[in-house]
């Protein structure tokens, strides 16, 4: 059906030059062509990835282990032992009943030497700061700025005491953990300094040099729990001091952004086990020497069975003891060599040519790949 | 239902009808808001997004700042909201400016100029040439002395040649200054939107002409938006003002049309809210226990003893609220972003472009591109689209003897030249009815030429033939026709005119012989609407003998007669033809029914054959399209006999002994019913061998089978892969669409001229071909494009491509949001099952605006194999047909992936951060962190090529992300102040970032590489192929094993035989089934030419693996 004159009569062409048209405008990114680079999984290539991958991963596995390994760790659980024999049966009581003797001893032995500094955990198990009705219950509007320490949103049910607003407000700093230790080492007190414990920045702008507490556990429900009534002092020279009467006692404050122990502990911990610092020690410690800590048992775990540890640990490059990051590395290091080798094996055992025609054929069922 | 419309009454009509004030705004300044909130909110998802952010805004169970999720909502309705104000402040100053062009206005007796809104239903409105028409208007006066005026219709119908229009005979010389004086009433219908009717009437009132009713057509109508052209002036009445004329009425919002992609995204969502129920309901009942066993034991968390009544409703809701993320906000937009960009890839097309009229590809509806991929039936009109539709006259056969067919240009013919030149009666008369039976307008142009400006092609071509055999059509004023027959003029009267309609299949002319006075009806149209009015005595087996032959050509055959009319005959008749036209119901009928009176009795003259020429690349479209397993479908109003011509040369059927053409036909509703059985019959035998079955059915054989055998002709359907349906109506053609539509498969309807437009619309998808037979097809199309040859590219490169990326987008979209879900779920269980969020606020919400979404959208320019790979294997476009990349399946790896990444992520960040570490702060940070590295190789992994946009976003995006928790780290008043800087001076930190990257990354390249080379899919053996530079070669076309035939009950024919056609036709106009039709009695065709390769053979069932 092919003919030569095919435009003997043209008339009708003049139409279609009427519509005025123009063409789009060209360039690579229009026409879709941009120069583009098309890697393709080869054997060689994927191969080298997983030797590559495990020919780093292992050395830094090794390194991480052996950090975690270097630090020296001393762990010891108190809650059960600091319960007098005669107030076994009902912890609970025992820890809720104010006028009850709190203090308890006990001792640590350094098995490995220990160089300064070391920092002194408290850790808890089973305590949900990440619990939904605690983890916000805090306003750091308050915490910051001393002129909006009656803003207390956010913080109930420990936002008003006695009708007037709490400074700090909310759960967090209401349940503030208050167990104390002193360490002695030779029957020689070894201090403990609880300074520059907290972010700097969290002592430079989240909480106010201006701020002081106010009404600060004067209420009327305090939920099962025994808690102290001020806040420990740290041991510094500098604090100011100022005087509140609400009724009696007398109470001296001391500014929010010198008050570390709040300050770290409102710094919520995202996991139910977690160590707070409590303080640092800043002498060695030897081997064999003997710690023994004179502690007062204040904070209620007791009702919700948790654990209270103290911690005694050095630090390295990467933290505090923890195999995990050491142990993953071997384990995906090793992983990926195993899946090198695999590959190469099968590749020399199954020689697959890439892009075969054979597995063209399209007559077969298209779906059986 | 009618309008009374006085003419030239100022007070009357103004508060009946309304103004000329055109409206297409969707909105108003005070409605906008309201109404675009409802249009939105009309979608599930918005509810869905709507519920949860309204929920945030209740504290208690609000994980995270309401911020987090209004924010972006209010976006995205900020961006849709604003694509409609700007789309309708367009519209509104189009609108503007059509509404205050000045316009000419008779008022109260005075011509005057206003503005183009305070027209009125009545009023007279003056044109001058090249005006816009401001209103539809009932023409009553014009510069020309008939009373013509030409206009141009392109902006309503897209047709570009001229039209006439003339001044109803009641006004017919009416003195212009009068013209304002003119008073009377038209009776009109109410509003519609048919541009091809109008059947009124009207009366003038004293002192014109009394109570002479003057029918109105819409001949004698000039429509709102057409220009008024070659005519000095024109003045008519408007009818029609506003939103309410023609056009107006016409004009609307189709229905958005939703692609197969759309609907599996909606499932898919709708499974990942089910999921989301029941993970909030498990994650509900366990915060209730925990809470009531463990949270009481828990004193610092301080609960109450007894809370409120809605108590047990609170970790629900909370838990409901943490989990929305699931569905990510951000696939609507992203969606939206890509689709738009898809749709300008085609409209910037180069290799698109209709080269000979420099029309680009234009994708008017910008949302549907991914269905292009997922094609599965195209059914494509003939003329115009697989042709050319430029005619060429070629053939013709006068009084028994054949012209041209020696050299196959009878223009070139010596015999005829010669038998034109010694002036042979019947070829003189043959040839004068090519030249004035028609409606062509010849015009002058200033070099003395003759342009002809034709509504058909056909005429065109008729003419322009006549017109080479020195039969010149060059004048026609009014009435008078003039033409040149060697060097005398000779002048005809037109008296009437019975139009071509599609059911009447003819046209004719009477008119009176200004030589001899003698009155003459002169006829053309397809054989079946002359040959059976043949005069008695009459031997019409040559004609049928030339029509059938030139059938076989692929020739466009059209028949012409003539006969002489008494004085007293046409006298008698051209009163009944009046008084048909100016009835006001069902016109059509009446006046084709009073035609046929007059049709009968005629002198046969002879054939003409017109070449309708291929397109360029159409066989080769077809056959790579059908590789690709595309089924086709031609639907046409042509004959069976052109159409199967056309089949054959343009691959569409294969010719024997590779395939099988099974005719469906009968007279009556039974015979249909026992060849439809017969074919189906065959049609299941055939199935499984490898050969190409068609089947072949016309008009009349189609509407028993629809409307009583619509289940047997389904299945049929669905056997099929190839069908020829010919002589079928517009309505037909989108019942046919229907029923493929409604066996779920996706179908294409392409076409080019007006009467393809109810199939493109019913479509999934509609391509028109701009081309001759105007722009109507294009304007109702999702697509238009120049050249059939183009679709190729349009579904190959285009389509596929849209179809992996979209499939990539929407399920890596679900990938992020569950990623970070889960992660959340998971922290719920180290936390009292209280629904804490372990990310903030801020971090949730650019995670899905900005970490996530910037890398994703350069997938847009992902191309998995080059284009060329693409077209040389279209058998690759199986794997977006049967929806192989946006499945449940593959829906569930990206699950699986999600979940996996997740536990990563987690296990690693909760580890590596435990004891004195485990600030939530930072633990949260670090999971972001891993989230973000995760995703950033996960694109990376899924890319294919990537070019400097890919590396851009996806790395770049990278250091955005700590870019801005820098800045937010070093904010104060934020919540995450120096979290980042600390976190990025720790050794731990990066080294967590790397263990969560590999040990998340490498099961997945692993598992990727172990099927890329070991169980690939032809997708990556061709990608290996590609960048390997090898040869590619193809296995596909096995030659099938040669088979006997199947020869039931139905016999064999070989098409080179002289066919035993029946020759008794029917009329085609008359109502009864029983009514004798023509048969063809071929059931089977050999086609005998050269064997074709043949098709691979997709079975459909593979689709559901």
């Amino acid at each position: 059906m092919s003919s030569s004159s095919a435009a003997a009569f043209g008339s009708a062409d003049s139409t279609a030059a009427r519509r005025n048209t123009k063409r789009p405008k060209y360039s690579k990114f229009t026409q879709q062509e941009l120069p583009a680079c098309k890697p393709i999984l080869t054997p060689r290539a994927v191969i080298s990835v997983f030797l590559l991958v495990s020919v780093v991963f292992v050395p830094v596995g090794v390194a991480s282990l052996l950090a975690s390994r270097k630090v020296v760790e001393i762990i010891h659980r108190y809650d059960a032992e600091c319960i007098p024999q005669s107030n076994s049966s009902d912890k609970v009581a025992y820890i809720q009943n104010p006028s009850a003797d709190k203090t308890c001893n006990i001792t640590l032995n350094v098995h490995k030497h220990m160089k300064s500094p070391i920092h002194v955990y408290y850790q808890l198990d089973n305590f949900y700061q990440n619990h939904r009705r605690y983890v916000k219950s805090r306003n750091d509007e308050q915490l910051r700025d001393s002129e909006k320490w009656d803003s207390t949103s956010g913080c109930k049910p420990e936002d008003m005491a006695n009708g007037k607003p709490i400074v700090p407000c909310g759960l967090i700093a209401w349940s503030l953990f208050n167990d104390t230790y002193i360490f002695s080492r030779n029957n020689k007190n070894l201090t403990v300094n609880k300074k520059g414990i907290s972010w700097k920045s969290d002592r430079d702008h989240k909480f106010g040099k201006d701020v002081f507490p106010k009404n600060f556990q004067n209420g009327s429900i305090i939920g099962g729990a025994r808690l102290n009534d001020s806040i420990p002092f740290a041991v510094s020279n500098n604090y100011q001091c100022m005087y509140e009467i609400y009724g009696s006692p007398l109470f001296f404050y001391e500014q929010l952004s010198q008050q570390e122990d709040l300050i770290v502990w409102m710094r919520t911990a995202a996991l139910p086990t977690f160590r707070k610092l409590y303080g640092k020690i800043e002498v060695d410690l030897n081997e064999g020497d003997t710690i023994s800590v004179i502690l007062k048992n204040n904070y209620n775990t007791y009702s919700f069975s948790g654990k209270k540890k103290l911690v005694l640990s050095t630090t390295g490059w990467l933290g505090g003891k923890n195999d995990f990051l050491g142990i993953a590395y071997l384990t995906v290091g090793g992983l990926c060599f195993f899946l090198a080798m695999a590959f190469t094996i099968i590749y020399f055992v199954k020689p697959r040519q890439l892009g075969d025609p054979s597995y063209l054929s399209w007559n077969r069922n298209p779906g059986g790949h | 239902m009618k309008r009374y419309v006085y003419i030239n009454d100022d007070e009357s009509a103004h508060d009946l009808y309304c103004d000329n004030r055109i409206s297409n705004r969707k909105y108003t300044v005070l409605n906008f808001i309201p109404k675009n909130l409802w249009e939105q909110f009309s979608r599930f998802m918005n509810q869905y997004f709507l519920l949860i952010a309204c929920l945030q805004l209740w504290s208690l169970i609000t994980p995270v700042n309401p911020a987090s999720t209004w924010g972006p909502l209010i976006f995205i309705f900020a961006v849709s909201a604003t694509k409609e104000a700007w789309d309708d402040y367009h519209r509104y100053l189009s609108d503007k400016k059509a509404n205050e062009k000045e316009v000419w206005v008779v008022r109260n007796g005075i011509k005057k100029l206003i503005q183009a809104q305070d027209i009125h239903v009545g009023n007279i409105v003056w044109l001058r040439e090249n005006d816009e028409v401001p209103c539809d208007l009932v023409l009553i006066g014009s510069s020309d002395p008939q009373g013509l005026c030409y206009i141009e219709t392109a902006a309503m119908d897209g047709e570009t040649d001229l039209k006439t229009r003339v001044i109803p005979s009641a006004c017919m010389g009416i003195d212009v200054e009068l013209l304002h004086k003119i008073k009377g009433v038209i009776e009109c219908p109410t509003p519609n939107k048919d541009i091809r009717r109008f059947d009124a009437n009207m009366r003038l009132f004293p002192p014109f002409i009394d109570n002479d009713i003057c029918p109105l057509t819409i001949k004698n109508t000039v429509l709102q938006s057409c220009y008024l052209r070659n005519t000095e002036w024109a003045c008519g009445v408007a009818v029609y003002t506003g939103n309410e004329t023609k056009l107006g009425m016409s004009r609307g919002i189709p229905e958005p049309k939703l692609t197969a992609m759309d609907a599996m995204i909606d499932k898919l969502t709708g499974a990942i809210f089910v999921f989301q129920i029941v993970v909030v309901m498990v994650l509900g009942i366990a915060g209730n226990v925990w809470k009531d066993t463990e949270a009481k034991k828990q004193w610092y968390v301080l609960y109450p003893d007894k809370g409120p009544w809605y108590e047990l409703l609170i970790i629900p809701l909370r838990f409901e609220l943490l989990c929305s993320i699931m569905i990510p906000i951000s696939i609507k937009v992203s969606l939206d972003l890509v689709k738009g960009l898809y749709a300008k890839f085609i409209d910037w097309d180069h290799r698109m472009v209709d080269l000979e009229t420099s029309t680009p590809s234009n994708a008017t509806n910008t949302a549907i591109s991914e269905d292009l991929g997922q094609v599965e039936y195209i059914l494509t009109d003939k003329t115009g689209t697989l042709t050319e539709n430029k005619m060429i006259f070629r053939r013709c056969c006068i009084s028994g003897i054949f012209y041209g067919n020696e050299n196959g240009d009878a223009l070139k013919d010596v015999e005829l030249l010669h038998a034109v030149s010694s002036g042979s009666p019947d070829v003189v008369q043959f040839l004068t009815i090519m030249a004035i039976c028609n409606t062509v307008i010849p015009t002058q142009s200033k070099t003395g030429d003759i342009l002809y400006k034709a509504q058909s092609q056909d005429e065109d071509a008729l003419v322009q033939a006549a017109a080479h055999l020195h039969m010149v059509f060059f004048n026609k004023s009014g009435n008078i026709l003039e033409v040149k027959f060697n060097s005398s003029v000779l002048q005809y009267e037109v008296l009437e005119t019975l139009e071509f309609t599609s059911d009447r299949k003819r046209m004719s002319l009477v008119l009176r012989d200004c030589q001899n006075g003698k009155i003459l009806l002169l006829s053309k149209g397809a054989d079946e609407a002359i040959l059976p009015y043949a005069r008695t005595g009459q031997q019409t087996r040559n004609f049928v003998e030339a029509v059938e032959q030139y059938a076989h050509l692929g020739l466009r055959t059209l028949c012409l007669a003539w006969r002489e009319l008494r004085e007293d005959e046409y006298r008698e008749w051209s009163l009944m033809f009046r008084e048909a036209n100016s009835t006001l119901v069902d016109r059509e009928w009446r006046v084709a029914e009073v035609c046929q009176r007059i049709e009968h009795n005629l002198e046969v003259l002879g054939v003409t054959a017109i070449e309708d020429r291929l397109q360029d690349g159409v066989p080769e479209t077809i056959e790579t399209l059908r590789k690709a397993g595309i089924n086709f479908w031609m639907l046409t109003g042509d004959k069976q006999n052109t159409a199967i011509q056309i089949a054959l040369s343009c691959n569409f059927i294969s010719p024997e002994p590779k395939g099988q053409l099974l005719s469906i036909d009968g007279k009556t509703e039974d015979e249909v019913r026992r060849s439809l059985e017969r074919v189906l019959l065959t049609m299941r035998i055939t199935t499984s061998e490898p050969k190409d079955v068609a089947f072949v059915i016309d008009g009349w054989a189609l509407d028993f089978a629809l409307n009583h055998y619509r289940k047997a002709f389904t299945e049929l359907a669905i056997l099929s892969r190839t069908a020829i349906c010919c002589r079928v109506t517009p309505s037909q053609k989108a019942q046919l669409v229907q029923i493929l539509k409604s066996c779920d498969y996706r179908t294409l309807a392409i076409g080019d001229g007006g009467n393809d437009v109810r199939m493109i619309q019913q479509a999934d998808i509609g391509v028109g071909i701009s081309g001759r037979e105007g722009l109507q097809a294009a304007r109702a199309a999702d697509y238009s494009i120049g050249k059939f040859r183009f679709l190729k590219r349009l579904i190959l490169v285009h389509g596929r491509y849209s179809y992996n990326r979209t499939a990539f987008l929407s399920q890596y979209s679900f990938y992020k949001s569950l990623l970070i879900c889960f992660i959340q779920i998971f922290f719920s269980f180290i936390s009292g099952v209280s629904g804490t969020s372990l990310f903030n606020s801020v971090s949730l919400m650019a995670y899905n605006v900005f970490y996530t979404s910037v890398p994703v959208l350069v997938s847009v320019l992902d191309k998995d194999l080059s284009e060329e790979t693409v077209i040389q294997h279209p058998q690759i476009l199986f794997y977006c047909q049967a929806g192989r990349l946006l499945n449940p399946s593959t829906f569930a790896g990206w699950f699986g992936r999600s979940l996996f990444h997740a536990v990563v992520v987690f296990l690693i960040s909760i580890h590596a951060y435990a004891y004195d570490k485990s600030e939530m702060e930072e633990v949260s940070m670090v999971a972001l962190s891993g989230c973000i590295w995760l995703q950033a190789f996960v694109v990376a992994m899924e890319t294919n090529s990537f070019t400097i946009l890919q590396h851009l976003a996806i790395w770049g995006n990278l250091a955005g992300f700590y870019a801005i928790n820098w800045i937010f780290s070093a904010l104060p008043a934020s919540g995450m102040y120096t979290i980042m800087f600390r976190l990025c001076r720790q050794p731990s930190y990066w080294i967590s970032i790397f263990l969560m990257t590999a040990a998340g990354m490498s099961p997945i390249l692993a598992i990727k590489y172990f099927r890329y080379t070991y169980r690939p899919s032809k997708i990556n053996t061709l990608q290996q192929a590609e960048r390997l530079g090898g040869p590619i070669l193809s296995l596909g076309t096995i030659e099938p094993q040669p088979r006997p035939l199947i020869e039931k009950d139905v016999s064999t024919l070989s098409i080179t035989q002289p066919k035993n056609r029946n020759p008794v036709y029917e009329p085609l106009l008359s109502d009864s089934p029983n009514a004798t039709r023509r048969s063809s009695g071929t059931p089977f065709d050999f086609f005998q030419s050269q064997s074709r390769s043949s098709l691979p053979n997709y079975s459909r069932n593979c689709k559901d693996n």
